[in-house]
């Protein structure tokens, strides 16, 4: 099993040599912040047979070991191939270097179809709005979510109320889709970690989606660029990108972009969450499931951040009357505010427990502290016992003394 | 080492055709290829603008509208370069283009629903006075009230024409074209725009209308280089600047640019087209505060767009003061009428409230619409609901 670790112990260890690494990090005798092992997570499809788990994907036909920037590659080729209308341009998207989504597309699909703008995140999604009203299927890619806001009036004050002042005319731009890509990676600093998801989703219009895995990512993008009629913003995680690999089919397939996805069954807990953070939350409930006789909980891809599937949230929660949301980006005014006002309101009384959030301090992600300031498997796990979230049912009457001790 | 500096380039020159006499500025060219029927149709057309506007001003000032802009001094700006479009052309604008409206086919009912916001509007009451929707009848992406923001919108659609025309090279291919003001120009989005369209080589007409100011900034602490049409070059874009307030010279230079805006596939152009702003920003400002009534006056009576067409109408024995008194006379009869009709009709259904904001309602919409009605039905007596089509039923 390889792991950051495991080599850390090997250098110094066999050669005597003083090696000093950028990401040198965990103390030798941790448990529970080891590095994710991406190759046997139960998360993903290590083969096909698990693709009966999820809904949407089929057994038939035949499947490829893809990451995901190969993933999205391979939606991005057959939205290509499929419709004349779509478009795929960016910064550096000719190559496709960096994150390599867009490798080879201009090969094949031409300049015509796949080109590299100026270094303009703005004038980029304004083109694209006036294409997408005029029928194209502008798919954009912002080179990392951090550089999304020269584009943020475009995005909240054009794209997202395009369709709504246009009314009767029925003018849009539903065929538009912009893909980037958040998250931490453990090096990227203030600056390409950034996790926006929540501030697009202050002002609707858009469906804002993250995909947890490869064989998600092509089946929901596939879904945003051939068949939503309402504007995307797609989150790819960027650290999954090379860490996620799985088995995904190799026909063409859609996802919803409105379901979240109940990734594991419970009855005690429930935990909510989407991306890069969803394989700690695994990782938390396999080492709490392990620790804690009994233990069962129910782990949920939220998917579709807004419009977000609160059925499926709720149903969960009636069931088990707890909840926790984790996220990357800052606790405050966060999706888990959104998640957790929506749960408390629904279901307060079904509540055996104050829902947690667990996600970034609030603080920047400053490089020799990210580790510390997104939600590790530590911080996860540790909701487990705190006393106000005790797996222990709580009765009537101790009800009020709970609520008093989580005041403040 | 040869810094070039502004000083060292001539400003750029105005193109005229027609001087404030009515006449052909240079006697020696051929006289504009406009027909008579043409020029009476653009004549018309800005004298309803005229009237429309001063009757509305004057509306909003009574408390019966809420908001209204005034764009005295650039009718021939608006109706000369909309004339010079192709019908299937599409267009961006601001907020100050109300006679491209009129030169594309907006009724005075057309412009009364939105501006009332009653059930006739495309826009379903949703966008402010001035701010109309009304795509299908004259290729207008409805405006907003962000400034600058149209401009690479017109970029990205000029883009998805020169795939159209690529795809059927048989039909009439199309061009876009935005509007926009000196203010508006320096947005960023302006700077992103030029250069995607002349990176991407789209065929898209920059139409900027430089009226002297931005609400009470005038363009001598807007910009320091020469104008709007100078920037053209910086991004690789050919550029003219117009007399705005000749409507041949207007018509002429539109008509040009799209014709190379459609050379070899495709190109962007930049026209800036210069005026006066001679009304306020508007209702909501008092343009006596920051700049003299001589100004206004000098601007209204030397550079009049209304006046100068008319002047060549009369030349040309087109038009009388008998004609301009009935004209007029009946456009101001047939605007109060359409104002009085349109105040009579509902407002928009209350469905309004959440449709359109997505292609489906979302569950949580539904769950709201349905939270609203409980409202209104148990304070029936806080909520106007009739004075909307269908009453709560219409929610």
């Amino acid at each position: 099993m390889f792991s950051l670790q495991a080599m850390a112990r090997r250098s110094t260890g066999s050669l005597q040599l003083q090696t000093f690494s950028y990401s040198k990090c965990l103390r030798s005798n941790a448990k529970l912040n080891e590095p994710i092992d991406f190759s046997t997570t139960p998360l993903l499809h290590h083969n096909k047979k698990t693709f009966t788990k999820t809904l949407g994907l089929s057994t038939d036909g035949p499947s490829k070991r893809m990451n995901l920037f190969q993933s999205v590659n391979n939606a991005l080729g057959i939205t290509l191939r499929t419709s004349n209308e779509v478009l795929c341009f960016g910064e550096d998207v000719a190559f496709g270097v960096v994150f390599r989504c867009t490798m080879n597309l201009q090969a094949e699909f031409g300049k015509d179809r796949v080109f590299n703008t100026p270094l303009t995140e703005q004038g980029i999604i304004g083109t694209a709005i006036g294409a997408a009203a005029e029928g194209m299927k502008p798919v954009v890619e912002i080179r990392f979510a951090d550089y999304v806001f020269p584009a943020f009036d475009q995005i909240v004050n054009e794209a997202s109320k395009f369709r709504y002042r246009e009314g009767a005319t029925g003018g849009n731009v539903g065929g538009l889709v912009i893909r980037m890509p958040p998250g931490g990676v453990g090096h990227g600093a203030l600056y390409h970690s950034q996790s926006p998801e929540s501030l697009f989703c202050h002002v609707p219009g858009f469906k804002v989606v993250s995909p947890r895995s490869p064989s998600q990512a092509k089946g929901m993008l596939l879904s945003a660029i051939l068949h939503s009629l309402d504007p995307v913003i797609f989150l790819e995680p960027k650290i999954l990108y090379r860490a996620a690999i799985e088995q995904v089919p190799e026909a063409s397939y859609t996802l919803p972009l409105d379901k979240a996805e109940v990734v594991k069954s419970g009855t005690d807990l429930t935990i909510i969450s989407y991306g890069r953070p969803l394989y700690t939350c695994s990782a938390a409930i396999e080492a709490a499931e392990r620790d804690f006789n009994g233990a069962s909980i129910e782990l949920i891809d939220l998917q579709a951040i807004y419009p977000w599937d609160r059925k499926t949230v709720l149903d969960s929660i009636m069931k088990t009357g707890r909840a926790i949301i984790v996220h990357e980006s800052m606790v405050n005014f966060g999706v888990g505010a959104e998640i957790a006002a929506t749960i408390q309101d629904a279901l307060f009384l079904q509540l055996n427990a104050p829902v947690k959030r667990v996600a970034g301090w609030t603080t920047h992600t400053g490089l020799a502290y990210q580790k510390y300031i997104i939600p590790d498997v530590a911080r996860v796990y540790d909701l487990k016992y705190s006393p106000a979230f005790s797996l222990i049912s709580v009765l009537e009457s101790d009800r009020e003394k709970l609520c008093a001790l989580n005041v403040g | 080492m040869n810094f070039l500096t502004s000083s060292d380039l001539a400003p750029i020159p105005t193109y005229r055709v027609m001087n404030s006499e009515g006449y052909l500025n240079d006697p020696n060219r051929q006289p504009p290829d406009v027909s008579n029927d043409q020029a009476l149709t653009w004549y018309k057309n800005m004298l309803t603008v005229n009237i429309l506007d001063t009757i509305m001003f004057e509306v909003q000032r009574q408390g019966r509208l809420s908001f209204y802009m005034v764009s005295a001094g650039e009718e021939a700006v608006t109706v000369g370069s909309a004339a010079a479009l192709g019908p299937n052309d599409v267009i961006t604008c601001q907020y100050r283009e109300t006679g491209v409206f009129q030169q594309r086919g907006f009724t005075l009912k057309d412009f009364m629903s939105p501006l009332v916001a009653n059930r006739n509007d495309p826009g379903k009451g949703r966008n402010m006075p001035v701010h109309y929707s009304g795509k299908q009848k004259t290729g207008v992406h409805a405006v907003a009230s962000t400034l600058g923001t149209q401009i690479p919108h017109a970029v990205g659609a000029a883009y998805a024409f020169k795939m159209e025309a690529k795809e059927n090279p048989t039909e009439s291919p199309r061009v876009a074209a935005c509007y926009f003001g000196d203010g508006a120009a320096s947005e960023g989005d302006f700077h992103g725009a030029l250069n995607m369209a002349a990176t991407q080589d789209c065929p898209v007409i920059f139409i900027c209308r430089n009226n002297g100011f931005a609400i009470s900034t005038p363009t001598s602490e807007q910009y320091r280089g020469d104008g709007i049409a100078s920037r053209g070059i910086g991004y690789g874009v050919d550029a003219l600047r117009v007399d705005g307030t000749d409507i041949f010279a207007v018509y002429e230079a539109t008509k040009e640019a799209r014709r190379r805006a459609l050379q070899d596939g495709g190109r962007p152009i930049l026209i800036e087209f210069m005026s006066y702003r001679v009304s306020h920003h508007s209702t909501s400002d008092d343009s006596f505060a920051y700049r003299s009534k001589g100004e206004i006056e000098s601007w209204k009576t030397g550079y009049n767009p209304l006046s100068r067409l008319r002047r060549w109408l009369e030349n040309n024995g087109l038009w009388n003061e008998t004609m301009e008194k009935e004209t007029r006379s009946a456009i101001r009869k047939a605007v109060l009428a359409e104002l009085t009709a349109a105040e009579s009709e509902q407002k928009p259904a209350l469905r309004a409230v959440f449709d359109d904001v997505y292609a489906e309602l979302s569950e949580e919409q539904l769950a709201q619409k349905e939270e609203l009605r409980r409202i209104m039905m148990k304070f029936p007596d806080e909520y106007d609901v009739e004075s909307h089509e269908g009453g709560i039923a219409g929610l």
